[in-house]
């Protein structure tokens, strides 16, 4: 017998990540259904609220930043539930490997199957949204800031919830309040910088956002999962 | 010898039931433990406690008279564990999942093929594990036995969904591993050849 191989951290991190977008792939669904109600969800506003340009211009941060809020929850309980019923969950947690990286991984794959699409369609919506040409990059960097955080304290929630049977409820509860920072930020930022105001302070304060989230998440989601198998 | 593994004074408490108390027991090198009593006993549970997957009510497990939550790291290192749940992914082949949960255990992933062939899964390496059945599902999750470098096997129900053959083959591959200086601690329901010869008997129902 060979002596046992250790893996590096980045070799782990991209195992794990690699094996959840393969996972992926399979369940196209998955992908698909939260872009899809994000879509749906801004598509109907313009004909609930009127196509008035004036009016869509004004609420077009706050709408397609909060169906992006929404579109992350739904898209949350994915994270760890199917791990959970199958096993594999078990497995990692009895992993000599530090959880915290393989947590990242996956929270890092949640986000690219769900966050980055999110990103890549919003200059869309938000021509669909008649929204000030001025605010297209304040809406790119909140969004690219601020869906990884969205990611990564849902996945707080998500292993605190997973070993529940109905935890969708009470995850939202759990998530939502947390979830609030980030859009209050995102929306003022865009808003201001439709206004042609500065708002390099807004994004200051969702990256120390995300950087607070990106170190303390991996090990809350580790301590919370530890928790949830018992 | 030295030990192991230790069980200290273990109580389990489940829906207010006291499933066993103060359990006591230690597992050595070349031990073959396996864990009786009727459903619902808390084999399960035990085994679960045993791998620091949950926490018991009072005492604790120690792993080389450590609290195996001091030296989680080493002990992991040390231990192969399956449960009722396989691990394994539908979505993915049965050689993907292998090589998975072998580098996750920091186990040989050198030479994958054999362990593939001895769990008689030759020509289904890939295969999506969802097109294969219960208990070729099952060996995908018992093929890191083979690789496997811990010298603590803790295996629920091992040989459920597992045909004649290939029950024979992990009882040889248990003598093998205890022959070595390996220790198994594990639950079945089935009658086996080895239990009568070498195996040591821990009845949960006895000790209430």
């Amino acid at each position: 017998m060979s002596a046992p191989q250790s893996l590096s951290y980045r070799q782990l991190f991209w195992q794990v990540m690699h094996r959840d977008l393969k996972v992926a792939v399979h369940n196209k669904g998955d992908i698909l259904n939260p872009l899809i109600f994000l879509v749906i969800v801004i598509t109907l506003f313009p004909l609930g609220v009127g196509p008035e340009t004036n009016l869509l211009t004004r609420i077009a941060p706050g709408i397609i930043w909060v169906a992006a809020l929404l579109s992350a929850l739904l898209s949350l309980e994915r994270l760890f539930k199917n791990d959970y019923s199958d096993g594999s969950l078990e497995q990692m947690l009895l992993s000599p490997q530090p959880l915290f990286i393989m947590v990242l991984a996956k929270i890092s794959a949640h986000w690219l199957l769900t966050g980055l699409p999110i990103i890549l369609i919003a200059p869309l919506l938000a021509l669909m949204l008649h929204m000030e040409p001025l605010a297209y990059p304040a809406l790119m960097i909140t969004l690219a800031l601020g869906t990884p955080v969205l990611s990564l304290i849902g996945a707080i929630g998500v292993a605190l919830t997973v070993g529940l049977k109905k935890g969708g409820v009470l995850l939202s509860l759990l998530i939502l309040p947390l979830y609030i920072p980030v859009l209050i930020f995102a929306t003022a930022a865009i808003e201001a910088a439709a206004l042609n105001m500065p708002y390099s302070g807004h994004i200051a304060i969702i990256s120390a956002l995300l950087v607070l989230a990106l170190t303390l998440s991996p090990f809350a989601v580790s301590a919370a999962l530890r928790v949830s198998t018992n | 010898m030295s030990s192991l593994l230790r069980a200290h004074q273990l109580t389990c408490i489940r829906e207010d039931r006291v499933l066993f108390d103060e359990l006591s027991f230690t597992v050595n090198a070349g031990d073959l433990i396996q864990i009786e009593g009727a459903n619902g006993a808390g084999k399960t549970s035990l085994l679960r406690l045993l791998a620091g997957l949950s926490l018991p009510y009072e005492g604790e497990v120690r792993y080389q008279e450590q609290a195996i939550t001091k030296c989680r790291e080493d002990f992991y290192q040390d231990l192969t564990f399956i449960g009722h749940l396989a691990g394994v992914k539908g979505e993915l082949t049965a050689i993907e999942n292998l090589s998975f949960s072998l580098s996750l255990q920091q186990d040989n992933t050198d030479n994958i093929d054999n362990a593939i062939e001895r769990v008689s899964l030759s020509g289904f390496e890939d295969s999506y594990a969802s097109h294969l059945s219960a208990g070729q599902n099952r060996r995908i999750a018992l093929a890191r036995l083979w690789q496997s470098t811990s010298k603590i096997w803790i295996l629920d129900e091992p040989f459920t969904a597992i045909d004649k053959a290939g029950v024979a083959q992990l009882e040889q591959l248990f003598l093998d591993h205890i022959a070595h200086g390996g220790a198994i601690v594990f639950t079945s329901h089935q009658e086996l050849q080895i239990a009568n010869q070498s195996a040591q008997r821990i009845n949960l129902e006895d000790l209430i």
